[in-house]
């Protein structure tokens, strides 16, 4: 392992910026961060999404390393023929990463990414997970949470907003017997830059999923990313996590989990949220924590 | 060497000999020998590739995108609902000026199923920024093969092509080919070299941008005229391939007696060498039937094709496909094309084909004949439809 990665040992070098990313936007600072990581040798793929429709708009490009915008579905699919290309072609020691959101991940990415991993390519495969499709105007995708409003999912009489609960990615990635997978967090950077260091390292697909906040499609104000980021995990609703060598490990175990009611209401999107759904948001939380705790720490 | 193989053999040398990089793939009838003969090339070593195995075919495209964008050479092979799969695919690869060579199997498109041959599958993607060719044989798919990763890679057209052959009629039918030498297609064929146009860790690149209202439109043109230009390419391409190979393909149309015709049908992939028999036979009878051998719909040949049409009395052209609520996709394209003429050729469109129903020598004659009732004055339908059973 290298020295530990921190505000002082990484490098001021920026490899992502001058996009034009919202205020605040969690999911532009988890891949600024991986990006001086990985470092200039890095081919990053990136499909349809905010992140690719605010730093490729010509002739303003966002990235100095090499980078390509995908087909919706086929971040997976590109990436792995990126670092194909690269190989046969003798290039070596380089990075091809995936950066997609949770839609292009959990829905449509999903076969492709799949097929990566099945074919173990040497990729990193990070999910920005901010919880909807952002870029078209917050509508539901597989890793919308319960009780979340989003404009296809609006909070009424008779809905609560979003019905269904987030796709679980990690697990369904880990089943693959992916080499290495970890969830993330852009409130706890150290643990995401460390995990961002070992997919480096690993050789065959290594997969991130890092949950980050989006100010303008939660309705919060723009400097409370990081905090909301933290709380989410401090409460329990998101875990860090990784899956290595067939096992499961936990990383973060509160004695006590900090307020899911604070959590919420800090949120425009959970505002309407009632105590009886806050419940259903609490059990499932526990139930999911009970199977953690058991079976992931060690 | 000769070789007694099949048209997806053929494709299969074609690509051995060319030396892609990369090969990304999912099997699809009738489309499933070819990939079957590259999986044993790659794992025998007679051709070193990577063969990647894609999960879908939306998957083998963005996989030979993925490839092509690091300047490696990319092939990829589908056919019909796979060639849909993966439509969005094929003009955003053409759009980033990516140079893919790809095999569309022509097979026709559910509802019904169906697994046997018409060009339904490609006509719906004729708007796609690709270069296609359809191939009479299982010897000018080989040759097509290497000669359209000369095309595609070359500094100026910078475009992917798609290389059309006949579902069953030519994917599953044998021929002796001749397998050119390797040193020969290498000599013809130089390692691809794209300089600017891919990502490198000397000069790193943003591709597949996004061109907002004010730009998108320059973008566009200047991939139409990459295009329209890649006429001249092709052409350059067939004549020194066949001053090095022997085999000329007459560029972007073939011209098969047409010179003094009095009628003449234009024909698309296979079915031309059934109407070349037609044709000689009649000729035999003193009667002046000819052949426009229509081997590129894009870039579309109107020049030529209306070089060699300009003084016939009718033409007939066999349509593969049907633009539902319209007439056959080639017929609207020729008629396009010969209404820039001063005096234009009658034309009659024959459909037929579709769902790889038999086109016979009968119904070609039938067609030839047709086309003279036309011509002396008594009055044909439009449109025709070859070997049909129900009302019309």
């Amino acid at each position: 392992m290298t020295k530990k990665l921190n505000a002082r040992t990484i490098t001021n070098t920026e490899l992502f910026y001058g996009h034009k990313a919202c205020g605040g936007c969690g999911e532009s600072l988890a891949i600024r961060l991986a990006m001086k990581i990985l470092g200039e040798r890095t081919f990053a793929a990136l499909p349809a999404g905010c992140m690719s429709a605010v730093s490729f708009i010509y002739p303003n490009m966002a990235f100095t390393t090499n980078a390509i915008i995908t087909p919706f579905a086929a971040t997976g699919a590109v990436a792995a023929g990126v670092s194909a290309g690269l190989r046969a072609l003798g290039i070596e020691d380089t990075n091809t990463v995936g950066f997609a959101g949770d839609g292009g991940t959990a829905d449509i990415g999903l076969q492709a990414l799949s097929g990566v991993i099945d074919r173990d390519d040497d990729i990193i495969y990070f999910c920005n997970d901010n919880e909807a499709y952002m870029n078209t105007g917050i509508q539901k995708s597989g890793l919308t949470p319960y009780g979340a409003k989003t404009t296809t999912t609006p909070a009424g009489k008779n809905l609560p907003g979003s019905i269904t609960s987030k796709k679980n990615m990690f697990e369904i990635v880990a089943a693959h017997d992916i080499t290495y997978a970890a969830t993330a967090s852009v409130g706890y950077l150290e643990d995401f830059m460390r995990k961002v260091q070992k997919a480096k390292e690993t050789k065959g697909t290594s997969y991130i999923h890092v949950f980050a906040p989006c100010p303008t499609g939660w309705g919060y104000e723009a400097n409370l990313t990081i905090d909301l980021a933290k709380q989410a995990v401090d409460s329990g609703l998101w875990y860090l996590a990784e899956y290595e060598d067939g096992e499961f490990t936990l990383n973060r175990n509160p004695k006590e989990f900090a307020s899911v009611e604070k959590y919420l209401k800090a949120q425009s999107r959970f505002k309407h949220l009632t105590e009886e759904n806050i419940k259903v948001i609490k059990d499932q939380r526990d139930k999911k924590w009970q199977k953690m705790r058991k079976n992931w720490v060690r | 060497m000769n070789k007694f193989i099949c048209g997806d053999d053929a494709i299969a040398e074609g690509v051995r000999l060319s030396r892609p990089h990369v090969i990304s793939a999912y099997p699809i009838t009738p489309q499933t020998i070819t990939v079957e003969r590259l999986s044993e090339m790659v794992e025998d070593g007679s051709l070193k590739s990577e063969y990647i195995h894609v999960e879908s075919e939306h998957s083998a495209l963005a996989c030979a995108m993925g490839v092509s964008s690091v300047g490696a050479r990319a092939f990829t092979a589908t056919s019909s609902q796979g060639l849909l799969y993966m439509a969005e695919n094929l003009p955003y690869a053409s759009g980033a000026r990516l140079p893919i060579v790809m095999m569309n199997a022509n097979r026709s498109i559910a509802t019904p199923w169906n697994i046997y041959g018409d060009q339904m599958d490609s006509m719906f993607l004729l708007n796609s920024g690709w270069i296609q060719v359809y191939v009479e044989d299982a010897q000018e798919a080989l040759d097509m093969v290497i000669q359209a990763y000369r095309i595609a890679e070359d500094k100026k057209v910078m475009t992917p092509v798609m290389i059309n052959i006949d579902g069953f009629v030519l994917t599953h039918t044998y021929e002796l080919v001749e397998i050119p030498n390797q040193k020969m297609v290498d000599e013809f064929l130089p390692p691809i070299d794209m300089i600017d146009q891919k990502m490198s860790i000397e000069s790193p690149k943003s591709l597949c941008i996004s061109a907002g209202n004010d730009f998108n439109f320059e973008f566009n043109l200047k991939q139409n005229k990459d295009i329209l230009d890649s006429e001249k390419i092709i052409e350059s391409v067939d004549v020194e391939f066949g001053k090095k190979f022997g085999r000329y393909y007459n560029g972007m149309v073939e011209n098969y007696k047409c010179d003094d015709a009095e009628v003449v049908l234009v024909t698309t992939g296979t079915i031309t060498g059934t109407t070349r028999i037609v044709c000689d036979k009649m000729r035999n009878e003193g009667k002046k039937v000819g052949i426009l051998k229509l081997r590129y719909l894009r870039p579309f040949p109107t020049e030529k094709i209306n070089k060699i049409l300009k003084d016939v009395k009718v033409v007939g052209i066999i349509d593969k496909n049907i633009s539902f609520g319209y007439e056959g996709t080639i017929f609207t394209n020729i008629n396009s094309s010969l209404m820039q003429l001063d005096k234009s050729p009658k034309t009659i469109n024959f459909i037929g084909g579709i769902g790889g129903k038999d086109i016979t020598k009968g119904n070609i004659e039938e067609a030839y004949e047709l086309l003279f009732k036309e011509m002396n004055g008594e009055k044909q339908d439009r449109i025709q439809y070859m070997n049909v059973r129900c009302a019309k």
